[in-house]
């Protein structure tokens, strides 16, 4: 068990690096930072100036190793943009996001799970096919058209919820959160419902599969015969086993959400990572940049370090197959 | 005339199999398999169904942007849906911007689907070494999301070519990303089916006879794992359509010149408040109808092919 | 911990007193810091004139009234003299000093200093006596008013006592004052959270008599236009800008908003590459059909820049044919007349020029710059089709065009579009910048490289002129032979758009720079 999680490790370690190679390296093609910076009418001294204390002038691997000795001892560099430290502006944004994303994801749980069960257990009922469709349509649906959509009802025709921005927030030492006040609550909502939609239809259909597997298995067949009554058996049963595989598919969709606020933090305005990206991205903004994907990078590297775990302390099965393939 | 004979005969199987029946039996999927149709066959003869040429930037007239739809007063009926921002007919460049979407829809899936059998497949009946080093880049690559994945590797392209051959190559590019970024799921289900299937009687028969493993492999066991990944490749195409669109709406998609429907939508959106809806709720329309139909058909697929749903 | 946050609750609760007159407003970007040395940007330059003064104020006409000097004249050919307001006081107490100003020109004038180009032609500062300062300037400066007003005095010993007197950006160290703010200015800052709001409020010790009423004022940029327009219907802000030219009806017809227009400063126009031997798509052709005056007036008279108003813009423009809009030293109402658009005339001109049957080239457009950018190029692409020219476009993001059509990639481009709002308001920038490339210096954004020795021979003289009607005389002239050899082909100046609610004053005015000088603003 330790030497797999040291192996894991190690390789983790090594798709982190290859990250960041990757994500400097093509960075070199994004344009001129420079260009951003100074005055339309700055002359090429100036330019070149501004690009020697930046160290642009350097050759691309003395910069990347420059930059990846600088990630090991946690300092992730300045910000061309703002001008701060890249760690002390991530440490600001990432409150904004990973709140937007739990109540993004606890949306899609809450939603999900019992419509799930719900079309597992009626599969042919009127309703249940009538869900079914509605999830269908929120699946072919582009998120952002989804947030304009929102916005243009809830927002503009309305006035019910704000169209952007987190609202009023609250200063726990470091962390602002938007938990605390009505406005920042109600700020959340449009925003997760266009965030969490996708995960929640994806959860939903999950669920509803799952479900109808293990209805069909033979203990649940046995447990009918013994003459639990329907309530024990679906929800004491069939909905305990169908969990395994729906946590671990929430877990590693908790990464999606993460990736797909990009998008959503760009129409509501939302003061977090995504929205950061993406303005990083149109600023040239490297050191923001490469920090972003290797951050994000390591997120995913954890959950999927967990998500591994959590197979092999479940399912014991898994373990037999792996030594199996080993041969 | 063998041929002929064979086809005949899998017309007939068909017609008479379990799954035809489910067909038959549910309209939804009738009319999802029909709408589908049409609009395979709108994309393929666009070039000759279109009343307009929205290609063929002489044609266009500026003095006739922004009519709206042809029953709404101001409209003409020669602009059927009205018109964009540049006096584009929105019918055609919907039929056209559908015809890219399910190029880009197709093409990535298809190469999604090559890499991820032709890995998954080896990954599987090899195993050892060469699996471990597929399963953890699988795993790499599961654990980055899509979007991501298709925004660096667009950037990298940007980066590398010239800049005419990279709006020229766009599609190309963003079919690359997309395929690139879809390709762990048909590799860890082939991969699955594939040690099962190892084990069996006639697998351990062939190699007994001697029969190369390549041979084993796509002779032998591929046929026995195509289910699965149809399904897995139906509910794909929605997918990357879905990608494309949004790639668009973050201005790295397939050039405004020859718009695909996400970068239709991506313009309109700039007009929904101003009352020209008409710029992105048709295309928005014809996105759901399609991607729509699409998972329908994929749906009804797994429910089909799995026996014991039944 | 719940004390915590109940006191945060109590603050959050008291932040709205009832009689508050507080402007909530936004526009597309974040500024880009507060350093007043650096970040040399429109909507940052409007933030820190609101916080800084400098020795001379830019009203909203722009025309220039005392700021922090009373009174200033020309001594000698190379010596402003200036007499410092007494009495006034920094935002933290401190009283403001000659040695301020010398400490604020030290700053503008360091190697980071992104506002080098305002202070470019003054050597030194004499401080004659606390209330006199003589700027002596390289050789004379007719125009040196016109370049103070974004020369903003800070405090030396508030900059010491922070450890903030380095102008620096980018990599090295986050500096103190690029996040706060210690200006004489009328508003002092309160809050700055990057990319997300930045909050001022009346600084009550001002020497100036407040024309405003705001006990308050939210800078909160959204980027997403759509999402701008939604806030603005919904009155969860004040004012924004710009407004996207299709949206003004339906703000219009919101009850409680509505758009205010004004005209702007910045001239939009296309350029051609007149310098190269062979034209980039024409590999192998030895050809440059550009370098022939008639293929370029073709060009311009295929542009119906009418249409262009009309339904590019829908109404939101104002077509021109000088590099520089009304309102600017050395605009010329004769220079502004187009020549008329005339696609017949275009398509004989091109056959004389010996192009038939036209010939292939590339027009560079950003996408993400101007209101419409990339749109304009697309309406652009069939109006020049048909006079035969197989044209292609390729619209990009801001600073991959401006790389390319830059200094950067060696001007690598064609034809292109480009903006230009002479940031002294005076032609003699323009000048300087687009059709000119002589000098040391100038040319930087002539990336068609266009030049006329008398052009060249005019613009030198027009800049050590030190009789501003006879200066103004030398510049309309350059302009003037510059339209004749269609040097550029000028579009327009896009009108400016504000987006108020009915909480705004009907006072409140655009203004030509589109930015928000919150001296003018009032509420109800």
């Amino acid at each position: 068990m330790f030497a797999y999680i040291a192996r894991r490790a190690l390789q983790s370690v090594l798709v982190m690096a290859s990250v960041a190679f990757v994500a400097f390296a093509l960075f070199q093609y994004m344009g001129d930072p420079i260009n951003q910076m100074v005055a339309q009418d700055a002359s090429a001294a100036e330019r070149e100036a501004l690009r020697r204390v930046l160290g642009l002038d350097r050759p691309f691997y003395v910069q990347f190793l420059v930059f990846l000795k600088n990630i090991a001892t946690g300092n992730f560099g300045f910000s061309f943009r703002v001008g701060s430290p890249v760690a002390q502006i991530i440490a600001e944004r990432l409150p904004a996001t990973l709140e937007l994303v739990f109540v993004a994801a606890m949306f899609a749980l809450f939603i999900g799970v019992p419509a799930g069960v719900y079309t597992g257990l009626h599969r042919h009922g009127a309703m249940s096919r009538f869900m079914l469709t509605i999830s269908l349509i929120g699946v072919s649906l582009p998120t952002f058209l989804i947030g304009i959509l929102l916005i243009l009802i809830f927002a503009v025709l309305l006035g019910w919820l704000p169209s952007f921005g987190r609202g009023q927030t609250v200063q726990l030492g470091f962390w602002s959160t938007g938990f605390l006040t009505t406005s920042g609550l109600k700020a959340l909502i449009l925003p997760s419902i266009t965030l969490g939609l996708f995960q929640t239809t994806l959860i939903m259909r999950l669920v509803r599969s799952e479900m109808l597997e293990v209805l069909r298995t033979d203990y649940i067949k046995f447990a009918r015969a013994r003459g639990l009554t329907n309530r024990a058996i679906n929800f004491g049963h069939a909905l305990k086993n169908t969990l395994v595989p729906v946590i671990t598919i929430a877990g590693l969709q908790i990464g999606g959400l993460i990736a797909f606020a990009i998008i959503t933090e760009t129409v509501f305005q939302w003061p977090g990572m995504g929205f950061l990206f993406i303005t990083a991205i149109q600023f040239v903004d490297v050191p923001v940049m490469s920090s972003y994907l290797v951050l994000v990078a390591l997120f995913f590297v954890i959950i999927n370090l967990i998500v591994d775990l959590l197979y092999f302390a479940v399912d014991p099965r898994l373990r037999v197959e792996r030594s199996v393939s080993a041969h | 005339m063998k041929t002929w004979r064979n086809l005949k005969d899998l017309i007939r199987r068909f017609a008479g199999s379990d799954v035809f029946f489910s067909f038959k039996r549910s309209p939804t999927v009738v009319a999802a398999f029909l709408l589908t149709l049409i609009f395979l066959v709108a994309a393929v003869f666009a070039p000759w169904i279109v009343p307009h040429n929205t290609y063929d930037v002489a044609s266009l007239n500026l003095m006739d942007a922004r009519l709206p739809p042809a029953w709404i007063e101001g409209g003409r009926a020669t602009y059927l849906l009205g018109t964009d921002e540049q006096g584009r007919d929105v019918f055609s460049t919907i039929i056209l911007g559908s015809r890219v979407s399910l190029l880009v829809g197709f093409a990535s899936v298809i190469l999604a689907l090559t890499l991820g059998v032709a890995l998954g497949l080896i990954a599987g009946y090899v195993g050892g070494v060469t699996d471990t080093v597929i399963m953890r880049v699988a795993d790499v690559k599961l654990s980055f999301p899509a979007i991501l994945i298709v925004l660096l590797i667009d950037g990298v392209a940007r980066g590398v070519m010239p800049r005419d051959l990279h709006d020229k190559a766009a599609v190309y590019v963003i079919v690359l990303a997309i395929g690139f970024s879809a390709w762990i799921q048909y590799a860890r289900t082939v991969r699955g089916l594939t040690l099962v299937e190892k084990n069996k009687e006639y697998v351990q028969a062939a190699r007994v006879i001697g029969l190369h493993p390549i041979l084993i492999m796509f002779r032998h066991v591929l046929p026995n794992v195509t289910g699965p990944v149809l399904v897995i490749a139906t509910l794909g195409l929605g997918i990357a359509v879905l990608t494309e669109s949004t790639l668009s709406f973050l201005g790295v998609g397939v050039p405004p010149t020859e718009p695909s429907l996400g970068t239709l939508i991506r313009i309109g959106n700039n007009f929904l408040f101003s009352g020209e809806w008409w710029m992105a709720i048709f295309p928005g329309i014809f996105l759901v109808l399609l991607v729509l139909s699409v998972n329908l058909l994929g749906d009804w697929l797994r429910d089909a092919l799995n026996p014991k749903l039944r | 911990m719940r004390y915590v946050i109940a006191t945060a609750l109590a603050v959050a609760m008291a932040a709205a007193p009832a009689h508050a007159k507080v402007l909530r407003y936004s526009t597309n970007a974040d500024l880009l810091g507060l350093d007043p040395a650096i970040n040399n940007e429109g909507p940052t330059n409007a933030m820190k004139t609101n916080l800084y003064e400098g020795l001379i104020y830019r009203g909203i006409d722009l025309s220039l009234s005392p700021g922090l000097a009373t009174e200033w004249s020309q001594v000698s050919p190379e010596v402003w003299r200036f007499k410092l307001r007494q009495g006034v006081k920094f935002h933290d107490g401190t009283p403001l000093t000659a040695a301020d100003v010398v400490f604020s020109l030290g700053r503008y004038k360091a190697e980071q200093s992104d506002m080098k180009s305002y202070v470019a032609t003054v050597k030194e500062i004499r401080i004659v006596d606390p209330q006199t300062l003589d700027f002596v300037t390289n050789g004379p400066d007719p125009i040196l008013p016109q370049q103070l007003p974004l020369f903003y005095i800070m405090s030396k010993v508030w900059a010491e006592k922070n450890n903030t007197t380095q102008v620096v950006r980018g990599t090295s160290a986050p500096t103190y004052i690029n996040f706060n703010a210690n200006g004489t200015g009328p508003f002092k800052l309160v809050e700055r959270v990057a990319d997300n709001r930045t909050v001022v409020e009346p600084n009550k010790d001002w020497w100036g008599k407040a024309e405003h009423n705001l006990t308050r004022a939210e800078f909160r940029p959204i980027a997403n236009a759509a999402t701008r327009v939604a806030a603005l219907l919904s009155g969860e802000i004040d004012l924004m800008y710009p407004v996207p030219a299709q949206d003004v009806q339906r703000i219009n017809a919101t009850p409680g908003a509505k758009v205010l227009t004004g005209a702007e400063l910045r001239t939009i126009f296309f350029g051609f590459d007149q310098a190269r031997d062979e034209l980039l798509d024409m590999k192998g052709s030895g050809k440059n059909p550009f370098k022939d005056k008639r293929v370029r007036e073709a060009f311009y008279k295929a542009i119906d820049i009418q249409g262009i108003q009309r339904v590019v813009m829908r109404g939101s423009s104002r077509p021109t044919g000088s590099m520089v809009a009304p309102g600017i030293a050395g605009f010329s109402e004769e220079v502004d007349k187009r020549p008329a658009y005339n696609p017949d005339e275009a398509k004989k001109l091109l056959t004389e020029a010996g192009y038939p049957n036209g010939f292939p080239v590339t027009l560079d457009c950003p996408n993400d710059r101007y209101d419409n950018d990339e749109a304009i190029c697309q309406a652009v692409v069939p109006m020049l089709t048909r006079i035969g020219v197989q044209i292609k476009l390729n619209a990009q993001t801001r600073s991959k065009h401006f790389d390319k059509i830059g200094l950067k990639e060696n001007y690598n481009t064609s034809f292109y579009m480009l903006g230009w709002t002479p940031g002294t308001f005076d032609a003699h920038n323009m000048l300087v910048n687009i059709v000119t490339l002589k000098e040391k210096d100038s040319g930087i954004f002539n990336s068609g490289r266009y030049t006329n020795p008398k052009v060249e021979e005019l613009s030198k003289k027009a800049e050590t002129e030190m009789d501003l009607k006879k200066r103004q005389e030398l510049m309309v002239e350059a302009q003037k032979i510059h339209k004749d050899d269609y040097g550029h082909i000028p579009l327009h100046q896009q009108t400016l758009a504000w987006g108020v609610r009915d909480t705004v004053d009907g006072s409140v005015k655009p203004r030509p720079s589109n930015d928000v000088d919150l001296r003018q603003i009032k509420m109800k």
